[in-house]
C-alpha cells in the first residue's frame, strides 16, 4: 500500500447523500478478476444517463478530492468501490458520515476517507463550485483539512493513522502474531465444524 | 455488569488485545465466491502465502452464474473466467468448492446454514455484506471487503475494533399475512439507512422468538440495509432444532456440550445497549419500498409520499430524486403501482418457507398477462425440496419461470435484469438505482406479496385477491 502522509489536491463537490456502492461502480464491472481497471465503472450510470452529473463537468477534471453528503458508500460490500475511485484519480473522500464496510475497506487500500461535519461540507460545495481551482489539503499527520484560510480538524485512530502514514500491510502485521493465532486455535470446542 | 450476547461472542474470539490496536479475532468460518475472491487470492499468492485455515472455508458459485441452460458452459465469457478463476483456486489451494451443477450449490448465505455450518456463538464472515445472515443463529457475522477476505484466508483472524451495541425489540405478535420481510422493512423506515452504523443489532422480544429460523434469516440478512455490521438473534430451541442432524452440526457428545454452551448466549439481565429501538409487532401491516433506497418504505396500505411535506431538506431532495428515478407521483395510492416483473429469490426470500408461502398465493390461480415471474430457489436443496413438494408445479402451471439456484436479478450480474424502465416487486434487499438492471425500478416486498402482486399485476396482498379459480387475474384493479 501506498504511504499517505499529506494530500493536496482539487475537489469535486457530489451533492448527493446515500451514495451506495451499486452507484459507485455497478454490479456489471464485478465480473472482471483483476484490482485495477475500474475506473470506467465509476459512477457510470450517472456519467451515462445525466448530462449534469458533477463528473461530466470539464471544470472538475483532474480533481483528486471527493467531497459526498452523509452515508457514503452504502450497501454492498465490494471493494471495487474503491478501487474505482483510487482508478478515476481521487486519494481522499471528505464526508459526514459513510458506510461501515466502505470504510474499512477504503482505510485498507489507502483511499483516505474522512469525516468531516455538514457544515464544512457545505461550505466546501460552495466554494468548489464557485471556484473549481480551490486548493484542499488533506493532511494525515496534523489530522487536518485545510482549505482557503480555513483549517478542520479531524479524528483518526492512532493505529490507522499510523498503518496508513507507512504505507504497511495488514496481514503481515497480522503475521506477527502468528504464535498467538496457533495458541489460540488449541483451546477452540472439539464441536466447532470443519468444512472438510 | 452483565454484557450483550454479541459481546459474548466476541470476548471468546479475541486472539489477542493490545492498548491501541484493533482486536485480533479468530474467525471460525469463511464463505467465499466468485465476485470478491479472485483478488483476494492474487494477493496471497504474490506475497507467497498459503491459505491457513482450508477446513474452516468453504466456496460457492452465486453471484453471477445464470440460472437457466445450467448443465451448459456461461455464455458471458467475462463471467466464465471469474467462475474458473474461482475453479482454479479451490483447486489449487484444497478449498471445499460447490460448483454450478453441484447438489450442494447455492446461494453463500442459504447453504452455510444449510449444511450446519453456520452454529451458534461463530464468528463467520463472508466478501459480501449480507453475511450478517448467519446472525440469525446466534452467530456474530458480517460482510468484509476483499483486502479481508485476503487477511482471513492468510491468517484466519481480522484486526477489529469492537462493534457498539444496539437493540431492537419486536413486541408483541405478527398478524396473519404479515412477514419478518415486513418487520425488517419497517426497522429500516424507521431507523434510516445509517441508523445501524457501528452497531450490532440484537433483534429480540416476543414477535421476533415465535419466528422460524428461515424467517430470522430473511430478518438479520437486511441489517445491513440499516447501515448494521451484524444482526443477531439469540439461539433457542427453534435454532437447535433446524441444526440438529445437519450434516456438519455436532453429534453425540459433541452436541450436549455444544448446546450447553449455546444456552449460555444470552445478554445478561443487567446488561445496557448503547442503543435501543422498540417497535410493536401488531400494527405492522405488509411493507413496499417507494423508493431508491431500503429505508424508504411505507405501509402497502398508503400512498406515495409528497416530498414536499418533509421537513428535512436533505430527504426532501433524496424523495424527490427517487420518485423521479422511480416515475412515481405523490399522493398515488401504492396498491395502484403496476410492475412487470416479480422476482422471489434471494439470500433474503429464497428459503423454501419463502417458496412455500408464496406457491401457497399462486396455487389455482394465473400470473397476470402483463407481468413475469421468475422464481429462483436460494439453492439447489431447496430446489430439489421445493419440488419433492411439487411447488414447481404450481409456479409453473400459474405461468411463472422456475429457475436454478443463484442471486439473480438481486444484483443483475448474470442474464436475470430488468430492461430500462420496467418495474419490480421483488423479495431481494436492495432497491438501489440500476440495481436490478440498468435503469430498472424496484420495490422491495415480502414473498407473500410478491405472490399477490404477480397475480393482480399491481402491488398487492394476498387478501386482495379473488378467491382462487373464481375471477381471471387481470380483473383486480
Amino acid at each position: 500500500m501506498e504511504k499517505f502522509t499529506t494530500h493536496t489536491g482539487r475537489a469535486v463537490p457530489l451533492r448527493r447523500g446515500n451514495v451506495d456502492t451499486d452507484q459507485i461502480i455497478p454490479a456489471v464491472y464485478l465480473k472482471r478478476v483483476t484490482r485495477t481497471g475500474f475506473a470506467d465503472g465509476l459512477f457510470s450510470a450517472w456519467r451515462a444517463n445525466e448530462p449534469d452529473f458533477v463528473l461530466n463537468n470539464p471544470r472538475y477534471d483532474g480533481a483528486s478530492v471527493l467531497v459526498a453528503g452523509p452515508d457514503f458508500g452504502t450497501g454492498s460490500s465490494r471493494e471495487h468501490a474503491v478501487w474505482a475511485l483510487q482508478d478515476y484519480g481521487f486519494r481522499v473522500v471528505l464526508s459526514p458520515r459513510f458506510a461501515d464496510i466502505f470504510r474499512g475497506n477504503s482505510l485498507k487500500s489507502g483511499l483516505l476517507t474522512v469525516l468531516v461535519p455538514q457544515d464544512v461540507v457545505d461550505e466546501l460545495w460552495d466554494r468548489v463550485e464557485a471556484d473549481p481551482s480551490l486548493a484542499v489539503t488533506v493532511d494525515l499527520e496534523r489530522r487536518q483539512v485545510r482549505y482557503a484560510d480555513r483549517v478542520v480538524d479531524f479524528e483518526l485512530d492512532d493505529y490507522t493513522r499510523w498503518r496508513l502514514m507507512e504505507g504497511l500491510d495488514d496481514i503481515g502485521l497480522t503475521l506477527r502474531h502468528v504464535a498467538a493465532v496457533s495458541e489460540f486455535e488449541r483451546t477452540r470446542p472439539a464441536w466447532l465444524p470443519t468444512t472438510m | 455488569m452483565g454484557k450483550t450476547f454479541a459481546e459474548k461472542v466476541w470476548e471468546a474470539h479475541v486472539v489477542r488485545r493490545a492498548p491501541g490496536e484493533p482486536d485480533l479475532l479468530y474467525i471460525d468460518l469463511h464463505l467465499v465466491h466468485e465476485v470478491t475472491s479472485p483478488q483476494a487470492f492474487d494477493g496471497l499468492r504474490l506475497a507467497g502465502r498459503p491459505v491457513r485455515r482450508p477446513d474452516l472455508t468453504i466456496a460457492t458459485e452465486d453471484h453471477n452464474v445464470p440460472t437457466e441452460g445450467t448443465e451448459l458452459p456461461i455464455t458471458d465469457p467475462v463471467s466464465r473466467l471469474q467462475v474458473e478463476t474461482l475453479r482454479k483456486n479451490c483447486a489449487e489451494l484444497g478449498i471445499r468448492l460447490h460448483p454450478m451443477g453441484d447438489a450442494e450449490q447455492g446461494i453463500v448465505h442459504v447453504i452455510g446454514p444449510q449444511l450446519g455450518l453456520t452454529q451458534p456463538g461463530m464468528t463467520v464472515v463472508c466478501g459480501d455484506s449480507h453475511t450478517s445472515t448467519h446472525g440469525a443463529f446466534g452467530a456474530l457475522a458480517f460482510g468484509i471487503g476483499t483486502s479481508e477476505v485476503e487477511h482471513v484466508l492468510a491468517t484466519q483472524t481480522l484486526p477489529l475494533t469492537p462493534f457498539r451495541t444496539m437493540a431492537v425489540t419486536v413486541t408483541g405478535r405478527l398478524r396473519p399475512g404479515v412477514t419478518a420481510k415486513d418487520v425488517i422493512l419497517a426497522v429500516i423506515a424507521t431507523i434510516g439507512t445509517g441508523g445501524g452504523q457501528g452497531y450490532v443489532i440484537e433483534y429480540r422480544g416476543e414477535a421476533i422468538q415465535a419466528l422460524s429460523m428461515e424467517a430470522r434469516m430473511t430478518v438479520c440478512n437486511m441489517s445491513i440495509e440499516a447501515g448494521a455490521r451484524a444482526g443477531m438473534i439469540a439461539p433457542d430451541e427453534t435454532t437447535f432444532e433446524f441444526l440438529r442432524g445437519r450434516p456438519h452440526a455436532p453429534t453425540g457428545a459433541n452436541w450436549d456440550a455444544a448446546v450447553a454452551y449455546w444456552r449460555s448466549l444470552r445478554t445478561d439481565d443487567d446488561a445496557t445497549f448503547d442503543a435501543e429501538v422498540v417497535l410493536d409487532a401488531d400494527t405492522l401491516t405488509p411493507y413496499v419500498t417507494w423508493g431508491t433506497n431500503p429505508g424508504q418504505g411505507s405501509p402497502l396500505g398508503g400512498r406515495v409520499p409528497d416530498p414536499a411535506e418533509y421537513g428535512d431538506p436533505a430527504a426532501r431532495a433524496a424523495a424527490e430524486k427517487a420518485l423521479s428515478y422511480m416515475d412515481l407521483t405523490p399522493g398515488t395510492p401504492l396498491r395502484d403501482i403496476r410492475v412487470d416483473t416479480v422476482f422471489l429469490g434471494s439470500c433474503t426470500n429464497g428459503r423454501i418457507e419463502d417458496l412455500r408461502a408464496a406457491a401457497e398465493v399462486v396455487r389455482g390461480r394465473r400470473v397476470a398477462g402483463s407481468v413475469r415471474m421468475l422464481v429462483v430457489p436460494g439453492s439447489m436443496r431447496v430446489k430439489a425440496q421445493a419440488e419433492a413438494e411439487g411447488l414447481d408445479q404450481i409456479f409453473t402451471a400459474a405461468g411463472a419461470q422456475w429457475r436454478s439456484a443463484g442471486c439473480s436479478m438481486c444484483l443483475g450480474m448474470n442474464p436475470d435484469q430488468l430492461a430500462p424502465g420496467e418495474r419490480s416487486a421483488s423479495t431481494s434487499n436492495r432497491n438501489f438505482e440500476g440495481r436490478q438492471g440498468k435503469g430498472g425500478r424496484t420495490h422491495l416486498v415480502s414473498p407473500l406479496v410478491a405472490a399477490a402482486t404477480a397475480v393482480a399485476g399491481h402491488l398487492a396482498a394476498p387478501a386482495d385477491l379473488a378467491p382462487a379459480g373464481l375471477a381471471p387475474a387481470e380483473t383486480e384493479d
